[in-house]
């Protein structure tokens, strides 16, 4: 009885250090319900006391949900459960929701994506393209501040952060819009090649059995299935942020989607643009993709996601966007190669150049001139308005 | 309570070789009797899993393959149309009322059960193998999820049928497609890896008791390090399986006495054409000279 009464109060110890651990497993950004800890607290309860070895492995599927959790586990078992184990990670909480605006806590982000803090002496200078532009001259950064969003405005001219924000929200519900045209699936069709036996039969049961009404059923369209590549490197510091946005209402509302960003690696970001929580999303997306604002290697890239990605992530319906100016350090012949083997796995090739919206740019670059042959459809992406412009090439597939 | 000391055995008499996560995650799901998420490349024995657990359990599996465009209809019942076509038309006959009629031809005996339907209906618990959920529409996922939770299904004609003994359920995933957080709660979660090599030669070991000792040693040995070469595609165990019946047949002893026929026999393991022309002979007499 004794010893009963004592395996019960280990037990009741283990219990607590297991919510202890959770809620270490939840900084560290797992997913873990109430009711899962519930769930483990009774289960552990429940049982003969186990080697640690054997807890870790029952832990490890309970508290895990996908391979980035289930790689990172063991780390952050020994890191909580052994004292001579590794460093404990005292990460702080990043995604605090009283935080207005989380890009002012990564500097990452603050830095490369010009967060335009007044005073902080690190807004994107306006440049001299813009005399060609709606905007004006060297006063244009003002001048931009004061004016309402156009859906023109080259998006590297919008400075204030109001502004900045309203123009995030607008590449955000541009992509939903998107979406919600493109995916609406239509079931039952007058004229479906499939007679809908079901529906038919149903319907033929008041008269008697006789189906004098035939309905019919369309096979329905199988969505788009989109693959973003975002180039976060130095040149395109002033579109990124926005471009992100759009990647991420497409990710986000896009039933079949990934998202990559690169510079001079490749980094698939989906769930961390999945992440309903932006603050959070923003700090994993910068502690992801360390080396932002470098070189960007193309090439490289494409050949990263050929040889890790392709065969999994494509289809027969997928359409690769790649957002990219296309400053290239890396060798043109690889990325001929690298878009030629892609061109195999998928089915359109969308390039968008935010330099093309330009009026004196050519794309000139030998990387450029390499991708030519390989592109579907290429288009300035510098205004809203251009991004809006590629829906009739997502719908010219569904 | 079934526990990790019993079932790994169990599934050594079924030829299935588990390593220590697998036998746990697989004892949870007996004990908790909750859905397995199991997630790896292909050819790491996913499927296999759920057939030898089936057979360690000695119980029925049934499998529903997810495909793209895959319905509800197609996976948990259909009335059987053209029966009951001819059912009316027989009684129509014999001069029965309607309402008759209906309350027959909406009866058990005309209803076709597909998996899930089958999976519930089952008296003695099967093992339910969703295979490849990532292939399958988001729509299908989110209806699985009621049928995950509550183990019932309802047929408008019929009422709510719940499940006479939980099935075993076990999910899997080539991560085609990302699944919804919802799922991923609903299941316990386990990554499976490829074998490490004593776990691997215990397979083709189990599989393939006649091979010789050294054979055997060498083709693990080979295939693990083949693995690690930039692939497009990894050999999986199945793969590794192939290739060494394909060997046993050509009588080959010793990997690196017989480059030749070991390069010819290297299409068991890679299966596409880059991957062959990335692993040359050089290359086949390199690793057959580290795993020798």
């Amino acid at each position: 009885m004794m010893a009963v009464a004592a395996g019960h109060a280990e037990n009741t110890r283990l219990t607590d250090r297991v919510v202890g651990f959770i809620d270490h497993l939840r900084v560290n950004g797992f997913t873990v319900g109430i009711e899962e800890c519930g769930g483990i607290a009774a289960h552990l309860g429940a049982r003969r006391l186990t080697r640690l070895a054997q807890i870790r492995l029952e832990l490890k599927t309970l508290l895990t949900g996908n391979r980035e959790e289930w790689q990172r586990f063991d780390d952050l078992f020994e890191a909580y459960w052994l004292p001579s184990g590794k460093v404990r990670i005292n990460s702080k909480r990043t995604t605090s929701p009283h935080v207005k605006n989380p890009l002012r806590q990564t500097p990452i982000w603050q830095d490369h994506l010009a967060d335009g803090q007044p005073g902080n002496g690190d807004a994107p200078q306006v440049e001299s393209e813009t005399q060609n532009e709606a905007t004006g001259d060297a006063s244009g950064r003002l001048i931009a501040a004061r004016q309402s969003i156009d859906r023109k405005t080259d998006l590297k001219h919008i400075v204030d952060p109001d502004e900045i924000r309203r123009a995030e929200l607008l590449a955000l519900r541009l992509a939903q819009a998107m979406r919600y045209r493109l995916s609406r699936r239509q079931r039952m069709a007058r004229k479906g090649r499939r007679i809908d036996l079901r529906r038919t039969i149903r319907h033929a049961l008041p008269r008697g059995g006789e189906p004098i009404e035939l309905f019919r059923r369309a096979t329905p369209d199988r969505p788009v299935h989109i693959i973003v590549f975002l180039d976060v490197s130095g040149s395109m510091k002033h579109y990124s942020r926005f471009f992100l946005q759009f990647v991420k209402g497409l990710v986000c509302t896009w039933m079949h989607s990934e998202a990559f960003v690169f510079h001079t690696r490749l980094i698939r970001v989906t769930d961390a643009v999945r992440d309903r929580n932006s603050a959070r999303a923003m700090t994993r997306l910068a502690l992801m993709a360390e080396g932002f604002g470098g070189g960007t290697r193309l090439g490289e890239s494409l050949a990263t996601f050929n040889r890790n990605y392709a065969r999994r992530l494509t289809n027969s319906r997928t359409v690769a966007i790649i957002l990219s100016d296309g400053y290239d350090t890396g060798t043109p012949q690889q990325l001929t190669d690298e878009l030629a083997q892609m061109k195999k796995h998928i089915r359109r090739l969308i390039w968008l150049n935010p330099l093309l919206g330009w009026r004196n740019y050519e794309p000139v670059t030998a990387a450029m001139q390499a991708a030519r042959p390989y592109i579907d459809h290429f288009a300035a992406a510098n205004s809203l308005e251009s991004l809006a412009a590629i829906e009739p090439e997502l719908a010219a597939m569904s | 309570m079934t526990t990790s000391t019993d079932i790994a055995p169990r599934l050594a008499n079924a030829g299935y070789v588990a390593d220590d996560a697998l036998a746990t995650a697989l004892e949870l799901t007996l004990s908790l009797q909750r859905p397995l998420l199991l997630e790896g490349e292909a050819g790491v024995g996913k499927t296999e899993t759920a057939k030898a657990l089936a057979s360690a359990l000695d119980t029925k599996l049934i499998r529903l393959q997810c495909y793209e465009g895959l319905d509800a209809s197609s996976t948990i019942y259909e009335w059987n149309y053209q029966k009951q076509l001819l059912a009316i038309r027989a009684r129509e006959h014999e001069g029965q009322s309607a309402d008759t009629i209906e309350k027959h031809i909406f009866s058990e005996d005309f209803l076709l059960h597909r998996p899930l339907l089958e999976a519930i209906s089952q008296p003695k618990s099967p093992v339910l193998l969703i295979d490849e959920i990532d292939r399958a529409d988001e729509e299908f996922e989110a209806y699985l999820l009621e049928i995950l939770s509550d183990f019932q299904v309802t047929i408008p004609e019929l009422g709510t049928m719940a499940a006479k003994s939980r099935p075993y359920v076990i999910l899997t995933s080539n991560g085609t497609r990302e699944l919804s957080d919802a799922l991923r709660r609903r299941c316990l979660y386990s990554y499976v890896e490829f074998p490490d090599h004593a776990r691997e030669l215990a397979i083709l070991r189990a599989r393939m008791p006649d091979l010789e000792e050294k054979l055997a040693e060498a083709v693990i040995g080979f295939v693990q390090q083949l693995r690690k070469e930039d692939l497009e595609k990894k050999p999986g165990i199945a793969e590794t399986l192939d290739w060494a019946a394909a060997l046993c047949g050509l009588g080959v002893k010793a990997l690196q006495d017989d480059i030749s026929k070991v390069t010819e026999t290297m299409i068991c393991l890679l299966k596409t054409e880059k991957d062959i022309k990335s692993v040359p002979k050089e290359t086949v007499s390199r690793l057959a000279g580290k795993a020798a």
